[in-house]
């Protein structure tokens, strides 16, 4: 199994070595769409938001989708719990956000995009709506016909599903649509739309300003370049960093732990919960644990049952309620576990309860009750004793 | 739908079909019936419920099948274990939410989710029982409606309903995750708000979650009461419905049968809402060439086109949304309300009885009809006109509960007076009915002739389309009615408030040029009304309209003014059309209400 040693990188954040307007112009509008959405199939990138989708394939299915209209939307609905790396991205360098998505849109042949701003971060809006305001006028200059506006989000979790997020950008309540249709073929009203994380664009920029090699040397086979990480829990220097993607959990907890960390929580809320005893084994990236950016760190005072127990706290408050299994099986979960903490159900009925989990995961309409059985069974199985006694 | 074909196996058996067929029939074409509750025909695709769920080999998630499309080499498997685990989690899960003491639901033994339970065998305490948790309400505000939160699947075929066939959007979803819950407008009862009472949701709702308020036991008292002389009508729909609840298959005429069983609940006289019709017909006709000749003769401003005004689905919808239009509304009562009006006056009178002794019962393939009698404007014979309105399927619920088999009874005839009928009034059960019999009279009284169409059928108004419209040239016109020589009449009619929605838009812009509109508040008109047996599809409403024109076509007399009834009650009682009488006792008034 290929490895890569913890090593922190400053390529998002870098503002000295990237001009985004100088990148569109001297690295991507002298080519063709084609060349640049190669560019980045080769450079093996996945969607940054936490499903992994291999960016380049949906730029070149909406590509070659016959419409007028086709959107560019970033979903900027940060709203994984431990997961706070987009904002940081939005406040240090929000050019280079813009500037992805305007690759996207020269690329797929986009004259609109958008940004959905989680509404919790609207206090970032003036200065966010000022730097977009020069940057739409930079593209006037160079002659891109593209043109960006930010959205508010109003709360609700499942607006980062993008469907949902489309229904929510088209006035209406925030429910996941059935799919197929998916967005390369019918998005943003109907249209055919990429919708990317807002990391995912600058790295896209990040490809074009360092070249494909250098972005494929950094990480593995199955997770190429770096990422930012959002740090959080038990551990003394929480914050973001950008990391080369690869590292086993163990490299990572001896960074950032506190020394007595017994689980690491990868992937926010709706993640994987990693036991000790299997940080040697496990790798943060595609073909180990998956994540959108949120790392969790829990040392041996942590209850493992308030932890879940808040994460399904979370989930039965944050389903949109429309499909049976994830509206009413996430309160089931909840309140399954708190039945056999009080010894109202016998410790068996973790087993039903995982059964469920199951069923959820394969039937749920969207990824939000798709993926609750993540942290459930991770956390069941390995901390079962925390969970009954 | 493309000509192109898919080609896919469903539980390993080879299928071909059109590019865009859903899996779930395609399944249905191979003869494999896969469970469905969100799912209805009617309506668009929600795929919320996930009891359709099906395994795609190869795809890890489960497909909801109602919602995805076949496509080319698709091995689908529509009973698999994984499948059968996931639906049957889906069931108790809904279960666990569901309000769930079947016996003491009006809708046990027609219950889509009990019958889904019932199929798989589900453990229904398996999972932690939600409902008792919860701080549900049952709204019993309305006249019409009763919605019971805690027997709700949130399927939301409410909501699509009452958005997609009615364009009224009473019910929404609201809140979200554990919260979430089909409500009103800030959850106001369903009285105040802008449901129209027509019950499609009610035919529609795959459990308890939505009835109508029964009256049934008031009836019973009403019957069993020796002081009281009970009068029933019967709807022209519920002749072709009724049979649908006691063992026969849509389409079937039963109203020799309905008749007899109505007499053995012991009703004192089982008379007909059809009499009404006919006589709607001479006043509306009559209000319709008035109303013509002060527009074209005496110049002077008049609403037109008139509107009809028989459903009172419709009727509440435009006081809500086209509150600038009632005006239009012909100022004729509805056929029932008519009916009630003179049950207690007319009836009352000829057969020596005293008005308050009568109890007026009416059943209605309606659930608006039961509003519709409590409005205050209806008590012109100085009592409640109608005190209780039935639905088919109450009336079904009776003569079950009474014991008496259906099938096997014989023939009647309505009592008289009030039970003398025409082809022309049973059509009022269908969509374009009303028009085509106003037509028939209409026309006759302009030109001394019979409308100029074979059989009287006048088949341009008929049929299932949305917004039909016709016009029909008014020629060798009688001395009194020159006016109108060679005048096109034009008409237009819709059924489903949606539809009558994108008419009424096209008058207030102006854009359409009618005289006469005809509005059903229901799909397929009255025979589709939300007071029929439930199931309701396309299929099942064109078998019912069917019935309604078979229906027509076996009548003696078939035109209004031929009915000998309504000659007697003209001659004896009301005098004239629109005359003092029938504008005391057969007209009324419409009231704004509010957007919400």
């Amino acid at each position: 199994m290929e490895t890569k040693k913890l090593k922190k990188v400053d390529l998002i954040f870098d503002t000295t070595g990237c001009d985004p307007v100088n990148v569109l112009t001297k690295n991507v509008l002298t080519r063709k769409p084609d060349e640049i959405i190669n560019d980045i199939i080769d450079s093996g990138l996945k969607g940054r938001g936490g499903a992994g989708f291999p960016t380049g394939l949906k730029w070149k299915f909406t590509k070659g989708e016959k419409s007028d209209v086709k959107y560019v939307i970033c979903n900027a609905d940060e709203g994984e719990p431990g997961t706070f790396k987009d904002r940081e991205i939005l406040e240090k360098v929000p050019t280079k956000v813009f500037a992805g998505m305007a690759i996207c849109a020269y690329c797929i042949g986009a004259k609109e995009g958008y940004i959905y701003l989680r509404g919790e971060y609207n206090y970032l809006l003036p200065k966010l709506n000022k730097s977009l305001d020069d940057f739409n006028k930079k593209l006037k200059e160079i002659d891109l016909d593209f043109t960006i506006q930010i959205r508010s989000g109003s709360g609700a979790y499942i607006c980062g599903e993008e469907s949902a997020l489309f229904e929510s950008l088209e006035g209406k309540r925030g429910e996941a649509r059935n799919k197929p249709p998916y967005p390369t073929v019918a998005g943003f009203m109907g249209k055919p739309t990429v919708i990317n994380n807002v990391e995912t664009f600058v790295t896209t920029i990040m490809i074009c300003n360092i070249g494909v090699e250098k972005f494929k040397n950094l990480g593995t086979k199955d997770s190429r370049g770096s990422k930012v990480f959002s740090v959080s829990g038990d551990t003394p220097i929480a914050g973001i960093y950008e990391l080369e993607l690869g590292m086993t959990v163990d490299d990572f907890v001896k960074e950032f732990g506190d020394g007595d960390t017994k689980a690491v929580q990868v992937g926010g809320a709706s993640g994987h919960c990693i036991p000790r005893k299997k940080f040697n084994d496990i790798i943060i990236g595609f073909e180990g644990v998956p994540t959108g950016g949120s790392m969790m760190l829990f040392n041996s005072n942590r209850s493992m049952y308030n932890v879940l127990k808040n994460y399904l706290e979370f989930f039965a408050e944050e389903s949109c309620g429309q499909c049976t299994p994830c509206r009413v099986g996430c309160q089931q979960l909840l309140l399954g576990i708190e039945a056999v903490k009080h010894g109202e159900r016998p410790a068996s009925y973790l087993e039903e309860l995982k059964k469920l989990a199951l069923s959820m995961k394969i039937a749920a309409k969207c990824g939000l009750g798709q993926s609750l059985a993540n942290p459930f069974i991770s956390i069941i199985d390995n901390f079962k004793e925390e969970i009954i006694y | 739908m493309s000509n192109k074909m898919i080609n896919l196996k469903i539980n390993n058996i080879p299928v071909s079909v059109p590019e865009g067929t859903t899996i779930l029939e395609a399944a249905k074409k191979l003869n494999f019936r896969i469970p469905t509750l969100c799912y209805h025909e009617d309506l668009s695709i929600a795929g919320n419920c996930r009891v359709c769920l099906v395994e795609q080999v190869g795809n890890r998630l489960l497909q909801a099948s109602c919602a995805v499309p076949v496509s080319d080499g698709m091995e689908i498997l529509t009973n698999s274990t994984k499948v059968r685990q996931a639906r049957k989690h889906v069931i108790e899960l809904l279960l666990s939410e569901h309000r769930a003491d079947c016996t003491e639901c009006y809708k046990n033994g027609n219950c889509e989710l009990q019958s889904l339970a019932n199929e798989y065998g589900v453990n229904q305490h398996i999972f932690i029982d939600l409902n008792r948790k919860k701080n549900y309400t049952i709204d019993r505000s309305s006249y019409s409606i009763i919605k019971d939160d805690s027997r709700c699947i949130r399927c939301q075929r409410c909501v699509r309903t009452c958005e997609e066939l009615q364009g009224v959007s009473a019910l929404a979803v609201a809140y979200k995750g554990e919260q979430m819950k089909i409500s009103t407008f800030f959850e106001h009862p369903m009285f105040e708000v802008i449901c129209t009472n027509c019950g499609q949701c009610v035919n529609r709702c795959p459990t308890g979650a939505l009835i109508e308020k029964t009256y049934v036991d008031e009836v019973w008292d009403a019957i069993n009461d020796p002081t009281k002389h009970v009068v029933v009508q019967t709807a022209p729909a519920v002749r072709i419905g009724l049979g649908e609840i006691l063992g026969y298959e849509p389409g079937e005429r039963v109203t020799g049968k309905m008749v007899t069983a109505l007499k053995l609940l012991g009703f004192d006289s089982v008379l007909d809402t059809d009499f009404t019709a006919d006589l709607t017909i001479m006043e509306e006709g009559t209000e319709l060439l008035t109303r013509l000749k002060k527009a074209l003769v005496d110049k002077q401003k008049t609403a037109l086109p008139m509107m009809t005004s028989c459903s009172p689905g419709w009727i509440k919808f435009q006081e809500h949304l086209f509150p600038n239009l009632l005006d239009n509304l012909s100022t004729c009562k509805s056929p029932q309300q008519m009916f009630g009006a003179l049950a207690k006056t007319y009836y009352a009178e000829k057969r020596k009885l005293d008005p308050k002794n009568v109890v007026s019962v009416s059943i209605m393939p309606c659930t608006a009809k039961k509003f519709e009698a409590n409005r205050p404007e209806m008590r012109s014979s100085g009592y409640q006109d109608v005190d209780y309105v039935l639905t088919t399927r109450e009336l079904g619920l009776m003569i079950k509960q009474a014991g008496i088999d259906f099938m096997k009874l014989p023939d009647s005839n309505y009592d008289s007076v009030m039970g003398a009928s025409t082809g022309a009034a049973v059509i009022f059960g269908a969509t374009g009915g009303v028009m085509e019999a106003a037509l028939r009279t209409a026309y006759e009284i302009v030109t001394g002739r019979e409308v100029p169409f074979k059989n009287l059928n006048i088949t341009p108004v008929r049929g299932m389309e949305g917004v039909r419209e016709a016009s029909i040239k008014i020629e060798g016109c009688v001395p009194d009615w020159s006016f109108l020589e060679g005048a096109e009449l034009k008409v237009a009619i819709a059924h489903g408030l949606a539809n009558a929605k994108k008419l009424m838009k096209a008058v207030n812009d102006g854009t359409a040029s009618y005289h006469f509109i005809e509005i059903m508040a229901c799909p397929g008109g009255c025979l589709g009304g939300g007071g029929q047996p439930i199931p309701t599809n396309k299929e099942i409403r064109k078998k019912r309209a069917e019935a309604i024109y078979a229906e027509d076509e076996g009548m003696p007399i078939r035109k209004s003014h031929d009915n000998p009834e309504i000659q007697l009650i003209y001659q004896d009682y009301l005098g004239k059309p629109l005359g003092h009488k029938s504008h005391e006792l057969l007209h009324t008034h419409y009231v704004p209400r509010k957007r919400f």
